[in-house]
């Protein structure tokens, strides 16, 4: 054989896919049914935003985001939607403020701390049945409890001197519930995914389990922090359910003569609830308002949506491994 | 000696033990000379031997890599064809051109004729080629079904004259319960067919996965390491049914165990960085290496 | 004080079941297991409820759930069924039959639709579907053939499912595809190293090797579809009525409302006894049968791991 390096050919052919044109009939049926399903589903999807965005800016009028919205029959006179705007990062906030504290105090006593074992178990089955229940469910038990006369602070008190219920308070409080699970696994999942010799090395220094904690998982786990963080105010304001039982509203009321507190013990209403009262569903009289609305809680939405994925993605690694998808999936279903 | 008495006691580290004889002193560190393989025991060869494959100038790149240059080899029936050589040397690779395997990697290329009884396997049908020339995989691979299932699995997805087989008649029952025979198989499992094949050991996997290979009546079966990842009892049962199967069954075997090459293989193919570097009988290539670098390949000198 | 956050979440918990149940009690104890047969108007019951006047013969509890179940069990079951082919076809799709160009944008736009809020899907049901649905679909004919039972208007079980389906689209297409992603490459590689074609491969080979995904993901799906209360309560045309399927093609254009848009419909009157007690009656049904999902799902991966298939 010669020992001289020999010369690649010309004729060279690349590899192909496999051409299904040769496979039985059923087979090719079963190719072309996928083919259409998935274009199908982007051509979907494709109609959905074009919709949305073709109805929405029909009606497009910056000012609407700045005024605020008044009952009136005629649809020119029903004003803009500052007070749901309001009302969205209103909720959003105390509800977050709420259940990430908790939820990653949660998911650090389970990943770190877990004894018993029984006790760590139902409070990991009692963080899935929260987010396992449907969300109207949690409305109404959250209005069980707001309409109390102990929590009279929280909300305010109706004529018959019943317990109103329903506050920004209320409805914030209950929005925790929705975003806790995804925060709680989320941050779970982070801190699983440490390596143990970030750990020992730490205890290794003399260092208590406290101070680790503090100083150095948390720190390692933020960006699982904010993506449970994130997942869940997207969740929070994509619902309907606990907004319309919880603070049944039109604009921002607020009650009692205190600055803040007035506020969060007051009523008002979100854009959910704004496009559910405003479409022929609610008192129905403005659907382009509708529409717009909906285009802009879209918007948001799918903003929330790209930030999770950028999060994701600056994660070391690159991607999520490919075993968690149950749990990402389970975290990513939003809007109950 | 007192039967009371425990054994003497031998310190591992410094007494050696007597049974095993001492390493020989290499000069310079390298062997020179053909290593002492134990001697082959007379095989007869078989009764018809003819060409099946036939393989002219093969080029396989992937990428703008060129992992196979300029190959040229036939592939018979009635013998075992053994590819050796060192990691990189492109023997798997070529092993897998075979029945088009390297199609389902994207930017795989290739050029030269690789013929299957004369006809060019790039004209056949994939599928067609590959029920033809079946493979054998390093890891064994069942399938996440019952033993039943794994070893029907070709049978019940090769529509013969336009319909599916039964999955449970009779005629399929016996094809099983053949295919697990040549393979070896059969009596360990006999009882029970319908267990998961995942719950098998090692050696039998790799023997299912052989019988799941024969079930189809291939008429050339390549073999990627199938012994590698198995303890010296499979190892030694595998190989004797390969050379039971060479009768009936075009082997071509790929194996980094040089004894195994030995044991197993009638012809011998020996591939560096891509290139042959030498084909012939096993007895000449190990014994009486014309090249070089297969005389330092076979003593040892790399590898 | 992590401990105190782990109780806080189990006493909300247990307030939360407590609650429930202890309020949906009195529904339950005035009609027993009557409560979730057939019997009357549910609209009527409710009305009744809500002005405190009784039908009737009946307490002012008299409640029969059947037409609220057997909505929900029509619009979940038929939307979950076709939601499964859609999705197992879409994820074979994204895993193997497209290209990397056409993968990147089908991907991006099915997690797009799980992003979509359900009050912007009841939206779109109830301003273009549903009149689509009832200018185009349903004939003149059939509507006057049944206007003495009920109107047809195109907010019913079709429009409904149909919508209900999309939504849990997006979760049952990432699961199966990633699942799929995760068989190992080696069963592949073998089964195509038989001759066996690229569809046959992950029919028998990789859907098979995901059966666990795939049935964790119907069980999430239902569960979501279970839960949905805004957009069915849009969509699903307001009034409590039993579907007859032996209605023929009219059963598809029938008005149904799931269990939870009803809760969703009366929540103005929650301040109301009879009517608070009936809901959360309604809402105990739905966690029961949320838990029982969930328990189905974890012994249902149990069963599978017998045949070495991953989950």
């Amino acid at each position: 054989m010669a020992t001289a390096p020999l010369a690649p050919p010309t004729p060279v052919a690349r590899s192909a896919r496999e051409r299904s044109g040769a496979w039985p009939l059923a087979d090719r049926i079963a190719y072309w049914a996928c083919w259409a399903t998935g274009i199908g589903l982007a051509l979907l999807t494709l109609a959905i935003v074009v919709f949305m965005l073709v109805k929405g800016l029909s009606f497009l009028h910056p000012a609407l985001l700045f005024e605020s919205p008044s009952a009136d029959i005629k649809q020119s006179a029903t004003g803009g939607f500052l007070d749901p705007i309001l009302g969205t990062l209103l909720v959003t906030a105390i509800g977050i403020a709420i259940a990430a504290p908790l939820g990653v105090a949660i998911a650090v006593w389970l990943v770190e701390y877990g004894r018993p074992a029984a006790l760590a178990r139902a409070v990991e089955s009692s963080v899935e049945i929260v987010g396992g229940a449907p969300s109207i469910v949690l409305a109404i038990f959250g209005l069980g409890i707001f309409a109390q006369g102990f929590l009279a602070f929280l909300s305010q008190r109706a004529a018959n001197g019943s317990v109103y219920g329903r506050s920004f308070f209320a409805a914030g409080i209950v929005m925790a519930l929705l975003a806790l699970p995804l925060i709680v696994g989320s941050t779970r999942e982070a801190l699983q995914a440490l390596s143990p010799r970030l750990r020992e090395g730490s205890f290794a220094l003399g260092k208590t389990r406290a101070t680790t904690i503090r100083h150095v998982l948390l720190p390692s786990v933020r960006p699982g922090i904010a993506t449970g963080a994130v997942l869940g105010m997207g969740r929070i304001i994509g619902d309907t359910a606990i907004i319309k039982i919880l603070l049944g509203g039109l604009r921002v009321e607020t009650v009692g003569g205190v600055p803040v507190l007035g506020l969060l013990r007051g009523t008002g209403s979100t854009l959910t609830t704004y496009v559910y009262e405003f479409s022929p569903a609610g008192e129905g009289n403005a659907p382009q308002k509708a529409y717009f609305a909906a285009f802009v809680l879209l918007l948001m939405v799918l903003a929330l949506n790209g930030v999770v994925t950028w999060l994701t993605l600056r994660q070391p690694g690159g991607e999520l491994p490919r075993k968690r998808w149950m749990d990402l999936w389970r975290l990513s279903a939003w809007t109950r | 000696m007192d039967p009371m008495m425990p054994p003497p006691v031998r310190r591992i580290a410094v007494d050696r033990d007597p049974r095993v004889a001492p390493p020989r002193p290499s000069a310079n560190g390298v062997a020179t000379g053909a290593v002492a393989l134990p001697l082959k025991t007379a095989r007869a060869p078989a009764a018809v031997v003819r060409e099946r494959m036939s393989l002219d100038a093969v080029w396989l790149a992937y990428g703008e890599n060129w992992v196979v240059r300029d190959v040229s080899l036939p592939v018979r029936q009635g013998e075992v064809l053994g590819m050796i050589g060192a990691s990189g040397s492109g023997k798997t690779t070529l092993l897998r051109a075979l029945n088009r395997l390297t199609e389902i990697t994207e930017g795989a290329a290739r050029a030269g004729r690789i013929a299957l009884d004369g006809q060019d396997i790039h004209e056949l049908e994939v599928n067609d080629l590959r029920r033809r020339v079946t493979m054998v995989f390093q890891q064994p691979n069942p399938f996440p079904m019952s033993i039943f299932d794994n070893v029907a699995y070709a049978l019940t997805e090769h529509p013969e004259r336009g319909s599916r087989r039964r999955r449970r008649s009779g005629a399929m029952r016996d094809a099983v319960a053949s295919a697990l025979q040549r393979a070896g198989l059969w009596d360990e499992v006999a009882n029970d067919v319908d267990r998961s094949a995942l719950r098998l050991s090692g050696g039998q996997q790799q023997r299912l996965c052989i019988a799941r290979a024969l079930a189809a009546n291939p008429e050339v079966m390549l073999l990627d390491e199938p012994c590698s990842a198995l303890d010296p009892i499979s190892t030694a049962a595998i190989e004797e049914l390969i050379v039971e199967l060479r009768e009936s069954i075009a082997i071509v075997i790929v194996t980094h165990n040089l004894q195994q090459a030995f044991r197993v293989a009638d012809h011998v193919a020996f591939m560096h960085l891509g290139e042959l570097v030498e084909y012939g009988p096993s007895e000449e290539v190990f014994n009486h290496p014309r090249q070089q670098r297969t005389r330092d390949y076979v003593s040892g000198a790399f590898g | 004080m992590l401990g105190a956050a782990a109780f806080a979440v189990l006493a909300i918990i247990v307030a939360m079941l407590v609650t429930v149940f202890a309020r949906a009690w009195p529904s339950f104890s005035h009609n027993g297991l009557a409560w979730f047969g057939p019997g009357g108007d549910v609209d009527a019951q409710l009305r009744a409820m809500q002005q405190l006047q009784p039908l009737p013969g009946h307490s002012v509890y008299w409640f029969r759930a059947w037409p609220l179940i057997w909505g929900t069990l029509l619009t979940t079951g038929l939307a979950v069924a076709l939601a499964l082919v859609i999705a197992v076809l879409a994820a074979v799709f994204l895993t193997e039959f497209a290209p990397a160009p056409v993968k990147r944008v089908v991907d991006p736009a099915v997690r797009l639709l799980a992003g979509v809020p359900s009050v912007v899907y009841g939206l779109i049901g109830i301003l273009a579907i549903a009149p689509f649905v009832n200018s185009h679909l349903i004939s003149q004919h059939r509507k006057e053939s049944v206007t003495y039972v009920v109107q047809l208007n195109g907010a019913d079980l079709t429009t409904a499912t149909l919508i209900l389906m999309v939504m849990i689209l997006p979760i049952l297409v990432a699961i199966t595809a990633d699942a799929l992603e995760s068989v190992p490459p080696a069963w592949r590689e073998g089964s195509l190293a038989l001759g066996v074609n690229r569809w046959r491969t992950i029919w028998r080979v990789s859907l098979r090797a995901a059966r666990p995904a795939i049935i964790a993901a119907t069980i999430l799906g239902t569960a979501r579809a279970l839960g949905e209360a805004v957009m069915l309560a849009m969509v699903s045309g307001g009034r409590g009525f039993a579907a007859n399927p032996l209605d023929g093609l009219t059963f598809f254009f029938e008005p149904v409302r799931p269990l939870a848009a009803t809760i969703l419909q009366n929540s103005e009157g929650l301040s109301n006894q009879p009517v608070m007690h009936t809901m959360y009656a309604i809402g105990a049904v739905l966690l029961v049968s949320a838990a029982m999902l969930s328990l189905t799902g974890w012994a249902v991966r149990r069963r599978l791991g017998r045949y070495g298939i991953q989950t």
